[in-house]
C-alpha cells in the first residue's frame, strides 16, 4: 500500500526555503563513517550541510525544502547503511546542555582569575618574608581585588541563585555556606587591602570557586552524556504508527505526532501506538507489557487497549483518545502522583550534611569572636579570627565529597550498561535491602522464545524459515531460530490463522491446531500452561512447538549473588500464579505473590516500607510504574514501556539481569566513599578549625588546606572505579553500545555496519561473567 | 621594582587573551563534539596526491 511518510513535527523551516532536522544515527563507530555519511548526504541535490556529532551520535541536516524532503534524507542514510531517527531534543536536554556552557564559562573565568590572584599571592608571601615595600603589598592587592571582585561576582553565580532560592523556601543547602564563605573572605580582604595588611584571602576565595565550579561541572557533564544516550535510545525505539487520513489514506508518521480523535491501523505484529478504543476488527493482544499477563487479550470493536500492547492478530482500526483516560492509566497516574510526593521528602545525604554542617560553622565562628573579646583581644582582631574560620571551614572538601563519588560511580554504572535518571539515585539504591521483581519482562526476557527439546531439528528448521513471512509475534519467536533466514518462495499469510507454502513439493503450514488440520493442541503443549503453542505441519508430519517466555540467561546467578550480599528477594507479579511459582521455584525465590494489581503492588511496598525495610522496584510494565515511583529505588530494562522508564531511578541495557547486581555493587560502594568523603572533610575541619579559632590562620595556610582537602577528598572518589572488573577485562570499547544490541540489532562494537557484530556481543556477555 | 609597571599589566593582558580565546571557541561550539575532532584528523582523503 502507497503510504507517505510525514516527519513534519521534526523539521525546522525558516523563511529563506531551507530546512534542518536532527537525527539519532545508529551504527557510527569510526572516522570512515563521519564521511561516509557527511559525503553521501552532501552529494545529493538539495543538501546544504550535513554534520555528525561523533560524541552524540547525531546528525544535523540542512537542505533546501523544495528539493529533497527528510524521508529521502533517511532513504538515503539507510541506503548507504545506517539507521536514522528523527530526534527531538528534550527540554531537559538543552537545558542542560545551556547550563553546561554558562558552567563553562564560570569555570573559565575562575581559573583565569586563580591563576593570576596565585601569581600576585605568592608574590606576597615571599614578599612578607623578605624586603616588600608596603607600597609594593598594597598595589598587589589592589590588583588582585580587581581581578577577583568581577570574576567572583560572575563565576559565583551558579551558588549564589542556588544559596537564594534556597534560602527564600526556608531551607539550607550547601551552597548558603559557600555564598556566605566567599562573600565574607573577599569584604575581609577588602578591608585588610584597605588597611595596608599584611595578608588578604582573594585567592582562597577564587580558589574555592575554582575547585567547587570544576565539580559542579564534571557532574553535569555525566549527567548529559547519559540524557543524551538515553535521548538516542528512545529516539531509535520510536514506533511509527500508520494515520488513517480523512481521505482514506495512510500516512506513516512518529507515534509522538498522534493526537486523540486521530484513527489508526495496526496491523498484526505490530505494536499498538498509542491508547484508545477498538472501532473496527478484533484481535488476540499481548498486554504483557502493560499488565504483566502473557496470555493474551481477546479484543473486539469498543474494547480500550493500551499503547504496548502488541496486536497479536487481525487489523484493527483505533481511535486515539487522550493519555490517562483509560482506566487502567487512570489509576496507574493517580497512583504515581501519590507515590512521587511521598518520595520527594527523602533527604539526600549531601543536604542532610549541609544542614547539620551549616549551623555548625556559623556558631563556631560566632563563639570564636565573643571567646577573643572576652579574653580581652581587640574587636578587629576578634571579628578578623571569626572570619578566618568561615574561610577555613569554608566546605570545599564537603561540597565536593559527594559529587566527585556520584561522577566517578555514574561513569562506571554508565560504562556496565546502567543509565541513571536521577542524580540522587545512587544513595537510594545502597540503601535498599530488599530487591522485589517484577516477572514478565524482567526476571524473564521481553521476548518469548522457543522450547525446542522434543522436536526433530529439521522440522523445527523448515517451521522457523516459514514463520519469517508471518507477522505474528510468535511466529518472531520461531522465525529467530532459523539458521538459513531466507523466507520460503510463495508463502501465504492467512491473517489470525497461519502462514503455509509449498516445501520440497509438498504442503507446509504453520500456525493454530486448526488451521493445519490437526484436531486438538497436543497433550504435551496443553499441560504447559505458561506456554503458547504453535503447530507445524509437513505432509504427513505434526509438531506442537511451545513457545514460552525464558528467564534472562544469568537470572539464576543474579538473585543469588544479590540473596549472599544480603538482600532479601521478592516477586510481585500481574501475571497468573501458575506463570509465576515456576519462576519463583527455579529462582529459588521464597516469596512471591501474583495477580496483583498497580494498586496491591504499591501496597505490598508500603507495607514493606513501613516495617522499616528500603525496597529497590525492578519492572518494566505499565503496572510497575505506580510501584517504581514508590519503591526506595527502581530500575527498569531498556525494554519497559515509556511511563514506566520515566519513573525509573535508573535503566539497565540487554538482556541480562547483571547490571542489577551491579548498580547495587556499585551504589553500594559509592555510598561507603561518600561517607569516607565526609568523615575525611570532618577531620580536616577538627584540625583547621583549632588553628582558625587560635587565630593563626594565614592565607597561605588557608590555600594548602584548602586545595589539599579537595584533592584529598576527589582522589578518594576516583577508589569508585576499583568496585568493578579490572579495567583489563574491559577493554576500551564501549560496552553500551554492544549492550543495548537487543533492540538495534545493527550496532556492533566498532558499530560500523560493515564489521560483524554478534562475536562481540558474545565477548560482551562473557565480560559480565567476569563482573559476576 | 619599576618593571612591574608593565610587566604585570602585561601579564593580565596575556591571561585575558586566554580568557577570551577560550570563551571564543566555547561560542564556536567547538567543545561540541570532542570525540569527533579526535577521529576526523584520521582519514586523509582530502589530500590529493
Amino acid at each position: 500500500m502507497a503510504e507517505t511518510l510525514n516527519l513534519s513535527q521534526f523539521v525546522e523551516r525558516s523563511d529563506a526555503g531551507t530546512a534542518h532536522i536532527t537525527l539519532a544515527v545508529d551504527g557510527v563507530g569510526c572516522a570512515a563513517c563521519i564521511r561516509k555519511i557527511e559525503s553521501g548526504l552532501t552529494k545529493l541535490p538539495g543538501v546544504i550541510d550535513a554534520r555528525l556529532n561523533f560524541t552524540q551520535r547525531r546528525l544535523a541536516v540542512d537542505w533546501r525544502d523544495n528539493e529533497i524532503g527528510a524521508a529521502d534524507i533517511i532513504q538515503a542514510l539507510e541506503e548507504i547503511g545506517y539507521h536514522a531517527h528523527p530526534f527531538a531534543p528534550e527540554r531537559v536536554e538543552a537545558d542542560n546542555s545551556r547550563q553546561a556552557k554558562w558552567l563553562l564559562k564560570c569555570l573559565a573565568v575562575a581559573g583565569f582569575a586563580a591563576m593570576n590572584v596565585m601569581l600576585l599571592s605568592i608574590s606576597v608571601w615571599s614578599g612578607n618574608v623578605s624586603d616588600m615595600t608596603v607600597p609594593t603589598r598594597d598595589l598587589f592587592h589592589w590588583l588582585s581585588a580587581l581581578i577577583a571582585l568581577p570574576a567572583a561576582a560572575y563565576a559565583g553565580q551558579p551558588f549564589f541563585q542556588s544559596a537564594w532560592r534556597a534560602l527564600r523556601t526556608r531551607q539550607l543547602n550547601m551552597d548558603v555556606p559557600i555564598t556566605v564563605g566567599v562573600t565574607l573572605a573577599l569584604a575581609l580582604s577588602l578591608y585588610e587591602t584597605a588597611t595596608h595588611s599584611e595578608q588578604a584571602y582573594f585567592d582562597s576565595a577564587i580558589m574555592l570557586l575554582f575547585f567547587l565550579l570544576c565539580g559542579r561541572y564534571l557532574d553535569l557533564a555525566m549527567r548529559r552524556k547519559t540524557r543524551v544516550f538515553a535521548g538516542n535510545l528512545a529516539s531509535f525505539k520510536a514506533e511509527f504508527a500508520h494515520r488513517l487520513d480523512a481521505n482514506g489514506e495512510l500516512t506513516r508518521l512518529p507515534v509522538s505526532g498522534l493526537h486523540p480523535g486521530d484513527r489508526v491501523l495496526v496491523r498484526p505484529g505490530e505494536l499498538i501506538p498509542a491508547d484508545g478504543t477498538v472501532l473496527t476488527g478484533s484481535a488476540a493482544i499481548d498486554e504483557s507489557l502493560v499488565t504483566g499477563e502473557t496470555l493474551a487479550r481477546t479484543v473486539a470493536p469498543g474494547a480500550t487497549i493500551y499503547a504496548g500492547s502488541i496486536n497479536g492478530s487481525g487489523a484493527l482500526t483505533l481511535k486515539v483518545v487522550a493519555a490517562g483516560s483509560g482506566t487502567l492509566v487512570d489509576e496507574v497516574e493517580r497512583l504515581l502522583e501519590k507515590a512521587t510526593e511521598a518520595k520527594s521528602r527523602t533527604v539526600r545525604l549531601a543536604d542532610r550534611a549541609a544542614r547539620l554542617y551549616a549551623p555548625v560553622v556559623h556558631t563556631a565562628a560566632a563563639l570564636t569572636c565573643i571567646g577573643w573579646l572576652i579574653a580581652g583581644a581587640s574587636l578587629h582582631f576578634a571579628v578578623v579570627t571569626a572570619i578566618a574560620v568561615l574561610i577555613i571551614t569554608c566546605p570545599c572538601a564537603i561540597a565536593l565529597a559527594i559529587p566527585a563519588v556520584q561522577v566517578v560511580a555514574a561513569g562506571q554504572l554508565f560504562r556496565s550498561g546502567v543509565i541513571l535518571n536521577s542524580g540522587d539515585a545512587i544513595e537510594r539504591m545502597a540503601e535498599t535491602d530488599t530487591v522485589v521483581f517484577d516477572k514478565t519482562g524482567t526476571l524473564t526476557l521481553p521476548d518469548p522464545a522457543v522450547d525446542q527439546s522434543s522436536i526433530d531439528p529439521d522440522l523445527l528448521e523448515m517451521a522457523a524459515r516459514l514463520a519469517l513471512s508471518s507477522h505474528h509475534p510468535l511466529a518472531a519467536a520461531l522465525a529467530r531460530r532459523a539458521s538459513r533466514r531466507v523466507p520460503y518462495a510463495g508463502a501465504v499469510e492467512e491473517p489470525g490463522r497461519g502462514v503455509r507454502a509449498l516445501i520440497v513439493g509438498e504442503e507446509a503450514r504453520l500456525g493454530s491446531a486448526a488451521f493445519c488440520g490437526v484436531a486438538d493442541t497436543p497433550p504435551q503443549a496443553a499441560r504447559d500452561r505458561d506456554a503458547s503453542c504453535i503447530v507445524f505441519a509437513h505432509g504427513g508430519r505434526t509438531a506442537a512447538i511451545a513457545i514460552r517466555q525464558r528467564l534472562r540467561p544469568d537470572a539464576i546467578a543474579v538473585t543469588q549473588a544479590l540473596a549472599e550480599r544480603g538482600l532479601d528477594l521478592m516477586i510481585l507479579s500481574g501475571d497468573r500464579p501458575e506463570a509465576v511459582r515456576p519462576v519463583a521455584e527455579r529462582l529459588g525465590l521464597k516469596q512471591w505473590r501474583a495477580g496483583l494489581t498497580p494498586a496491591e503492588k504499591i501496597a505490598v511496598i508500603e507495607q514493606l516500607e513501613s516495617q522499616g525495610r528500603r525496597v529497590l522496584m525492578v519492572g518494566d510494565g505499565l503496572n510497575d510504574a505506580p510501584a517504581l515511583a514508590a519503591a526506595h529505588a527502581s530500575l527498569s530494562p531498556i525494554t519497559a514501556a515509556h511511563l514506566t522508564q520515566a519513573h525509573a531511578d535508573a535503566l539497565f541495557l540487554g538482556d541480562r539481569l547483571a547490571p542489577v547486581l551491579r548498580a547495587v555493587v556499585v551504589a553500594r560502594r559509592a555510598r561507603f566513599l561518600m561517607r569516607q568523603n565526609l568523615a575525611l572533610a570532618v577531620i580536616y575541619n577538627a584540625f583547621a578549625v583549632p588553628v582558625a579559632v587560635a587565630g593563626l590562620v594565614t592565607p597561605l595556610i588557608a590555600a594548602v588546606a584548602m586545595s589539599g582537602s579537595s584533592i584529598l577528598v576527589t582522589s578518594n572518589a576516583l577508589r569508585a572505579r576499583l568496585a568493578g572488573p579490572p579495567s583489563s577485562s574491559a577493554p576500551a570499547d564501549d560496552p553500551v553500545t554492544a549492550r543495548d544490541r537487543g533492540f538495534t540489532a545493527s550496532a556492533s562494537d566498532t558499530g560500523c555496519p560493515a564489521s560483524a557484530g554478534h562475536d562481540n556481543v558474545k565477548q560482551n556477555d562473557a565480560r559480565m561473567e567476569l563482573v559476576l | 621594582m619599576n618593571v612591574l609597571i608593565y610587566l604585570v599589566p602585561l601579564a593580565l593582558l596575556l591571561g585575558l587573551t586566554g580568557l577570551a580565546g577560550f570563551m571564543w571557541t566555547l561560542k564556536h561550539g567547538q567543545y561540541d563534539d570532542l570525540d569527533g575532532a579526535a577521529v576526523r584528523i584520521l582519514p586523509d582523503d582530502d589530500i590529493e596526491s
